[in-house]
């Protein structure tokens, strides 16, 4: 009865994600982080057809992995400044269930390199690392469920 | 031996695969794209002048929009310095209706482009170029020996949702430096933009 009510508790509050307003500083640190643990980070914007294409197959490996030390963050491009008009409200729309961050930061020029040297700018792109096991595959470009799965799963071994 | 044959061919294949698209200091490759007003348009068109601001553009990506004054803006500036600027719509129509020649030609009238505003339909200068998305820049230098070669290549400033805030004016940095005889500093720069939508 009691793990009864705690599970109602939990899933109605988390009816949907919630949108994090972070730095530079905080991405790098959890692609650095050293826990055993696979890491896959998105990076969207509600603007980006191919984004929003693709965001489904996050959202079924969130769910899919959520017991098996996986931890997919949302990172999402969109201006700050409409995070109540735009981001929030698309949020809620689609109901998304993954972490998602939402990064305020000016000048591309100056953090894209210290995020993925190999990354030229366009969106979506996708870094699915484990540092355990000094593993890290970048991907810039849209992805199919199958390809996002099996590498992750590939690190999973 | 034959496992070092493997390694210098796999090297090899990943050498290629990273040197793909044009640097600084390679020529220019020369192209024959369809301008809006049906004329096709090459290098041999800026003859005449002492460069020219390829910029990699669409209709529909939200960057490209934001963009829209500033490269009409920037072709005012400098085309009379002798850097016309030359858009080019790189994406593939049936993904993107929006980017189809017929709405390049609407909106090329809408906002009144006073530069050239071609399509690429096979996709093949966008990738010779390597360029991936939209707006990407690549501004080109005549040299005396009248090949264009490559200058620069990247943003077009440093922000691209407020031109009010905007600190680094790379691109017209750039230009500003090669009529002044100099090296753009940077050479590359980085920006965030649409993926440019290639066939499937």
């Amino acid at each position: 009865m009691r793990n009864f009510l705690i599970l109602f508790l939990l899933s109605s509050v988390t009816v949907f994600s919630q949108v994090k307003t972070v730095k530079l500083d905080a991405l790098t640190s959890l692609l650095n982080n050293d826990a055993d643990s696979v890491y896959v980070m998105n990076f969207w914007a509600t603007w980006c057809k191919p984004c929003i294409e693709e965001l489904p197959y996050f959202e079924e490996a969130t769910s899919a992995f959520s017991k098996k030390n996986v931890r997919v963050i949302l990172v999402s491009l969109d201006s700050p400044a409409e995070l109540d008009r735009v981001l929030l409200p698309f949020v809620k729309k689609k109901d998304l269930k993954s972490e998602i961050l939402l990064l305020d930061e000016q000048n591309p020029n100056e953090w894209i390199d210290k995020i993925e040297p190999e990354w030229t700018g366009s969106l979506p792109a996708t870094i699915i690392l484990r540092n355990r096991i000094k593993k890290r595959v970048f991907l810039e470009k849209q992805l199919e469920k199958e390809e996002l799965f099996t590498t992750i799963q590939s690190m999973m071994e | 031996m034959k496992s070092f044959i493997l390694a210098l061919l796999f090297f090899g294949a990943v050498n290629a695969f990273s040197a793909e698209g044009l640097k600084i200091g390679d020529d220019a490759k020369e192209f024959s794209l369809k301008n809006i007003d049906g004329s096709m348009i090459s290098l041999a068109n800026y003859s005449g002048d002492n460069g020219l601001v390829v910029i990699f553009t669409c209709n529909h990506c939200p960057f490209s929009k934001a963009y829209e004054d500033r490269i009409i803006d920037l072709h005012k500036k400098y085309a009379g310095k002798g850097y016309p600027v030359l858009a080019i719509n790189p994406n593939d129509p049936v993904s993107v209706p929006e980017d189809s020649f017929d709405k390049m030609i609407e909106r090329a009238k809408e906002k009144g482009f006073p530069f050239r505003y071609v399509i690429d339909e096979t996709q093949s200068i966008a990738k010779q170029y390597g360029a991936t998305r939209t707006p990407h820049v690549y501004l080109l230098k005549k040299h005396s020996d009248n090949t264009f070669k490559i200058a620069y290549i990247g943003a077009i400033d440093d922000n691209h949702s407020d031109a009010s805030s905007v600190k680094e004016t790379y691109l017209s940095n750039a230009i500003e430096s090669l009529i002044a005889q100099k090296s753009p500093a940077p050479e590359t720069t980085k920006a965030i933009g649409c993926s440019i939508k290639w066939k499937k």
